[in-house]
């Protein structure tokens, strides 16, 4: 194995061309309704958000839309569900989930991409395996572009983060967009003060 | 300025008219315009099939006969780019190489033809002219748009320019492409003239008489009253056999 | 072995099927119009692509030490990094891995580099269950096909016969092809795949030097469903998969989906950096080939590809012949720069599949010339590769008759004349392709040189 590291190594040294400079990152600052864009966004990729109410609506929706049987995952504090994650040392305990209520970190409205690192959501499973995903995020984290992303997120700072930008979907089916491939069937989010 | 006509082989040889066109919309811009008698070809179709060797030979012909002028004006764009890229080096004393198009828009700054064509044409964006001179800007590229051809095209009185719905998608031509990959060729070739055809168009025009050979050749083929003529053509007043209107 | 059968061949055949070829054509330009469209709405779009190409640049001419940066700063992070000069390397890293753990149900996201590599078959050779579990390629394994596109694997398939394929492997409704109701069915039976697997195999989008992370990107969220439950992760890279900073990935991530589907960001855009807590990670980095090409001078920057397929869309070739006529595990415009330089014989006709009109290298997000790259790799293929005297000869002929002027005359005025004499049946034959479905041009009264000798030329 160090032998196959070391030939690539002396292949890429021997072959390799002149030095060429690496460029400076671009900065192209972001001037539209940040709300009103991260809306639009989502909306492309298949999620939805929602503006100007508190926590307590994240409860109604919760019991409007799950029956009481259904397993519930709040992460987010005030909002209360039924599945305590405290004592689930492994995400296949997660496999039912029906819902899971989790807190953005940063959210990119050039493309509804929200950060969620891993200490916002215990287990990395966690986005994926629920079967409905709602996303609670402040409206003063959000951001224009991907650039102002990287500018402002550490993403070497957790083990794992992602960038979740709405539910899961393929349209490997003759080009039919159908959301709901192997992770949430849906992603609300809701934009808070 | 002292210009010197470049014409295509297959002009020279099947579309005379094209070159008769050509030299006399330069005439009459004014142009001191002369056509060298031995040139021959600009060597792309062996360049392009991979002998790039057995084109030097056009290539130091094609020097030889352009070396005394300012201007090489030519009515192709791929013979203009090939010239350009494989011909010339860019050096001190080399003639300055144009496609007609952006020759008349660029250089001599035509603001207005006296041509009349009241025909619903369709312009066929050829390829190397469209994205190796920049005649135009691409469907896929961002930016500001433009388009030379057009812009000529729009000084010609009663004249109606239809959009396509590929607004360039390459006719499949391509050279030695055309005979060697036949099937894919004639399906590209077929696409552009239904895309033409759908939107009403009588004649199909362009910057390159090798598109419109290879598109003329399935027009005929299949019978259609569609023609194709080169822009040349067009802006000096020339008109189309069209025989039912 | 049985030859490969040539670009024009397989075209030919693809086209046969009027209706198919157009429904194919038709959705994939539908796509590079969605890019078009996306696109569109970034004013800074050009800067972009340029600011991508030089950062790709550079990582060419830095590659060995940025390789030796990522390393040692994902050893620090945990990450067992482990080298590969080959496919069979490879492969056997994983099998070794697989043999360690002793696990035989893996699941595996889209890796168009374990294509490349072999690797199912090798593995299944080997009695395990390799489960692809993006849905393309999930639909691919059952059908017995490769993918035709590295990004829309199952793209040349129609929902019937995708309901076909799913009757017979997931028991779904005979003649059932409602597209929601087929991925419900492909839910379920990934979902139990996904619990059960105990090893994730993913590629690797982007690999970050500075920080030793990398990142996938899916919109099906599959690669993350098989490495959050599995105990293993093995990420496969390319070598030349690496950005050197994290905020690079500001460039690229607004430019990869946009430019493969128009869609502005792919739903997950995974970034690894640790293992999960007494789990394992590896990574393994694969030159297979990568090496030689950095050396070739016209062609290293094929290696900047970050695997968008937007040549691949925009294409009017392979939109119309589709990926399987390139009978490479990379096809279209990028595949046909790609693979010459790793078996010239077998992919000789890949660069001459093409009109050279340039598109692709228009909308490549990385700006690779890959319509001069088809033009240099035809000047290789004439010298080096398998001959074709016949076409050779016509072309020797052609470049002497075209630099000599009297010669050119002589032969042009045969030519007319022997066209205006010949009978139709003498011209239009099996010789004469173009004459299958084109008229030649008719033949003129006189050549431009006798028009201006009579009406110019004192």
């Amino acid at each position: 194995m160090n032998s196959s590291k070391d030939a690539i190594i002396t292949a890429i040294k021997k072959n390799k061309p002149d030095l060429l400079p690496l460029p400076e990152h671009p900065e192209f600052p972001y001037e539209n309704n940040l709300i009103e864009q991260f809306q639009a966004s989502i909306k492309l990729n298949g999620g939805a958000a929602r503006t100007g109410e508190g926590k307590m609506a994240i409860q109604s929706y919760l019991k409007e839309n799950f029956a009481p049987d259904k397993q519930v995952l709040s992460l987010v504090e005030g909002i209360t569900g039924n599945f305590e994650i405290k004592n689930v040392p492994d995400p296949h305990e997660l496999e039912h989930i029906e819902v899971a209520v989790l807190e953005g970190d940063w959210g990119v409205v050039e493309n509804a991409a929200i950060w969620l690192p891993e200490e916002k959501i215990v287990h990395r499973a966690l986005p994926f395996i629920a079967q409905h995903l709602i996303v609670l995020l402040k409206i003063d984290r959000l951001l224009g572009n991907m650039h102002e992303a990287y500018q402002k997120i550490n993403v070497a700072g957790p083990g794992y983060g992602v960038f979740v930008a709405g539910p899961s979907k393929t349209a490997d089916i003759e080009q039919s967009l159908i959301i709901g491939a192997h992770g949430p069937r849906s992603m609300v989010v809701f934009l808070m003060e | 300025m002292k210009v010197g006509l470049f014409i295509p082989c297959y002009v020279e040889l099947f579309y005379p008219q094209v070159a008769v066109a050509s030299l006399e919309l330069l005439e009459s811009a004014g142009v001191d315009v002369d056509y060298p008698l031995k040139q021959t070809c600009c060597g792309q179709p062996m360049a392009n099939a991979g002998y790039q060797n057995y084109g030097e030979g056009a290539a130091a012909l094609f020097r030889k006969n352009f070396s005394e002028f300012d201007y090489v004006v030519c009515p192709s764009g791929s013979c203009t780019l090939h010239a350009k890229d494989h011909i010339y080096s860019g050096e001190e004393g080399e003639p300055k190489i144009y496609e007609l198009c952006e020759f008349l828009t660029d250089v001599l700054k035509i603001k207005e033809l006296k041509a009349d064509f009241p025909f619903k044409v369709g312009i066929h964006a050829s390829c190397h002219g469209l994205r190796g001179l920049h005649l135009a800007k691409p469907s896929e590229l961002m930016g500001p748009d433009f388009n030379k051809p057009k812009q000529l095209l729009e000084m010609v009185s009663g004249i109606e320019l239809v959009e396509l719905t590929r607004k360039d998608e390459c006719c499949g031509f391509g050279g030695t492409f055309a005979v060697f990959e036949e099937a894919v060729s004639v399906s590209m070739g077929k696409d552009r003239i239904k895309d033409h055809e759908e939107h009403g168009v009588q004649v199909i025009t362009g910057a390159d008489m090798s598109c419109l050979m290879h598109l003329e050749g399935i027009l005929r083929r299949d019978k259609s009253a569609v023609k194709v003529m080169h822009i040349a053509e067009i802006l000096n007043g020339h008109l189309p056999e069209i025989q039912n209107q | 072995m049985k030859a490969t059968p040539t670009h024009a061949a397989a075209a030919e055949n693809f086209l046969k099927d009027e209706e198919r070829s157009h429904w194919h054509d038709d959705t994939l330009w539908h796509v590079r119009s969605k890019r078009d469209t996306s696109a569109q709405k970034i004013p800074e779009w050009e800067q972009l692509r340029t600011n991508a190409s030089q950062v790709k640049d550079h990582v060419l001419s830095n590659m060995d030490q940025l390789l030796l940066q990522f390393e040692k700063n994902a050893t620090e992070n945990g990450i067992e990094v482990l080298w590969a000069k080959d496919a069979e390397e490879h492969n056997q890293h994983i099998l070794r891995i697989l043999e360690e753990y002793q696990v035989k149900n893996l699941v595996k996201s889209k890796s168009i580099l374990t294509e490349e590599c072999g690797l199912n078959h090798f593995l299944e050779d080997k009695g395990y269950d390799v489960v692809d579990t993006d849905l393309g390629e999930r639909i691919i394994q059952f059908n017995n096909q490769v993918p035709s596109h590295i990004v829309m694997p199952a793209i040349h398939l129609k929902k019937k016969e995708i309901g076909e394929i799913f009757h017979k492997h997931l028991g779904t409704y005979e003649g059932a092809d409602d597209p929601a109701y087929l991925t419900e069915a492909a839910r379920q039976h990934l979902r139990q795949k996904f619990i059960q697997a105990r090893v994730a195999i993913t590629g690797v989008n982007f690999g970050i030097a500075e920080t030793g992370g990398f990142v996938v990107c899916t919109n099906e969220g599959n690669a993350d469903m098989g490495t959050h439950l599995a105990d293993v992760h093995i990420a496969c890279m390319g070598i030349e998969k690496l950005v050197p900073r994290a905020a690079d990935l500001g460039v690229f991530l607004r430019l990869l989906a946009r430019s493969a589907t128009g869609q502005s960001i792919t739903n997950y855009t995974s970034h690894f950096h640790r293992p999960r807590k007494g789990k394992k990670l590896y990574l393994i980095l694969v030159d297979n080939g990568r090496t030689d090409q950095l050396g070739r001078e016209d062609f290293r920057n094929s290696l900047k590809c970050i695997r968008c397929g937007a040549c691949m869309n925009t294409c009017p070739i392979y939109r119309r012949s589709s990926g399987f006529s390139y009978n490479s595990t990379v096809p279209g415009p990028i595949g046909s720069i790609l693979s010459p330089g790793m078996d010239l014989k077998k992919h000789s006709t890949l660069p001459f599949a093409s009109t050279l009109c340039g598109s692709c290298t228009d909308v490549c997000p990385v700006k690779i010339n890959i319509h001069e790259q088809l033009y240099k790799w035809r000047q290789v293929i004439t010298k080096e590769g398998p001959s074709q005297p016949s076409k050779k000869w016509a072309m020797r002929f052609g470049g002497n008759v075209m630099s000599k002027p009297k010669l050119f005359d002589l032969m042009g005025n045969l030519a007319r004349k022997s066209l205006s004499i010949s009978p139709r049946g003498f011209v239009y034959n099996s010789f004469n392709a173009w004459g299958k479905h084109r008229e030649l041009p008719e033949v003129p009264k006189e050549s431009f040189k006798e028009w201006y000798r009579k009406n110019r030329k004192q």
